[in-house]
């Protein structure tokens, strides 16, 4: 029983992490600054919200209550969120959002890499299917660093801006509790080699914040739910 | 996010005919008569339940991807194995949205049929790649106007040379985006015919 426990936050955190920062990526639809980085937002938020509900779906049928992927996603509150705090971040500008899925998807991958040689099964599949895509996200997110770090002086000071506001919540991932503290070095240099070729320097060391993974989340999270739920809340059981 | 795709009221564009290609019939893969010891298919080869299967491989080959309508499920590798009653599909993106519109179109054509009895499952695990677009599949991605990913190179994935200009054929390429119009694809331009194309992601 501990087990299946122990397994069902795991896929928690991991559907949570997935959906959320899908949900805010889809917010550039219509809306990024080039028909093509249009696409890319999109096509990223849209394998994410899939990981989501691939890994929210498991934790309900592991939890055995009934719970599916939409009653997981739509029907819990902000308390009950375990997903990292990096996630729920506002997007700001471009150079913010590249900021942080820089950070996430260099660390999603090695995560999902482990994912895939879990000994669930069921785990496993949709780890190996995952590191798939976000290999590419993490490839994305990298190369826009290194263009806008190494560009105008405007992009320069907003990709410097952008990895400050986001880097509070990246020792979050890696947390000695509720992270993966076995990938920091690898990680580590892993993202040096871009910040290195887009000639920026690591921000300064600033105290961590944790607490995404308790449910002690910002307040930015509650606003995001608010919208992304508000349709299955007000008319539950809708269907097409 | 889930939802039953048999009560859903959307409208796919599954039922159009297939614009790359003349006449009817022809997004239809020939599933040639084999004996079970020596099918070509190994999702066929060496079972009991061959002519289900081969029956079943023949009824789907005429379900047409609803985003790329010039293929068929089983020439893209989303039929994956027949078992007993089960029909075993995979998504290619986890979050591609026309998985739901696929089924569907599966559970149309196998009522129709007759095998309303069988069900469909989804497997994940082993993760779906381009390596399983067949040959086939790959020659009509081509005549549509979208250049098919080589075959064996799903594991270079990122490291992806050169696509072939699918209209004149020059290798003189470039990629414009990795993300396309549709979660399978990235956007190309050829520099001599200077025309745009999609390209199917190794993955």
């Amino acid at each position: 029983m501990a087990e299946e426990n122990v397994l069902f936050h795991h896929a928690l955190r991991l559907g949570d992490d997935a959906l959320i920062l899908g949900q805010r990526l889809s917010k550039w639809c219509g809306h990024a600054p080039m028909l093509e980085i249009d696409l890319a937002l999109a096509n990223i938020a849209l394998d994410l919200l899939g990981q989501g509900t691939l890994f929210l779906g498991l934790a309900g049928e592991i939890e055995g209550r009934g719970r599916d992927a939409d009653a997981l996603a739509f029907h819990r509150d902000v308390l009950d969120f375990r997903n990292c705090l990096l996630v729920e971040q506002p997007n700001g500008d471009f150079a913010q959002t590249m900021a942080r899925q820089f950070l996430f998807s260099n660390w999603h991958e090695l995560l999902m890499r482990e994912i895939a040689a879990a000994p669930d099964a069921r785990l496993s599949a949709i780890g190996q299917k995952a590191v798939k895509e976000i290999t590419y996200h993490a490839r994305f997110a990298s190369e826009w660093v290194v263009r806008l770090g190494d560009g105008t002086e405007e992009s320069r000071t907003r990709m410097i801006a952008g990895l400050e506001w986001m880097w509070r919540f990246v020792d979050e991932l890696f947390d000695a509790k509720d992270g993966a503290p076995s990938l920091r070095a690898e990680w580590d240099a892993r993202i040096a080699r871009p910040l290195r070729e887009a000639g920026l320097e690591l921000p300064k060391p600033r105290r961590g914040i944790l607490g995404g993974r308790v449910g002690h989340h910002s307040e930015h999270l509650g606003h995001l739910l608010c919208e992304m739920q508000f349709l299955p809340r007000t008319y539950p059981g809708a269907v097409w | 996010m889930t939802s039953s795709p048999h009560t859903s009221k959307l409208s796919f564009p599954s039922t159009q005919e297939p614009r790359c290609l003349e006449g009817k019939d022809e997004t239809r893969t020939t599933v040639p008569r084999h004996s079970p010891s020596t099918h070509p298919d190994p999702r066929v080869r060496g079972d009991d339940n061959f002519d289900l299967k081969q029956r079943v491989l023949e009824i789907l080959s005429h379900v047409p991807d609803p985003e790329i309508p010039c293929v068929s499920v089983v020439d893209l590798g989303i039929v994956r194995e027949v078992h007993e009653n089960t029909l075993y599909i995979t998504p290619t993106y986890t979050g591609c949205p026309a998985t739901l519109a696929i089924e569907r179109d599966i559970r149309k054509s196998l009522d129709a049929a007759g095998f309303a009895e069988m069900t469909i499952e989804t497997a994940l695990s082993p993760p779906w790649t381009t390596d399983w677009i067949s040959d086939e599949g790959r020659e009509k991605l081509r005549a549509y106007g979208i250049a098919p990913p080589p075959r064996g190179a799903a594991r270079y994935s990122l490291r992806e040379d050169a696509a072939q200009c699918p209209r004149c054929g020059s290798m003189h390429t470039e990629e414009i985006s990795r993300f396309g119009s549709t979660p399978c694809k990235a956007l190309c331009r050829c520099l001599d015919c200077r025309e745009p194309f999609d390209r199917f992601k190794c993955h």
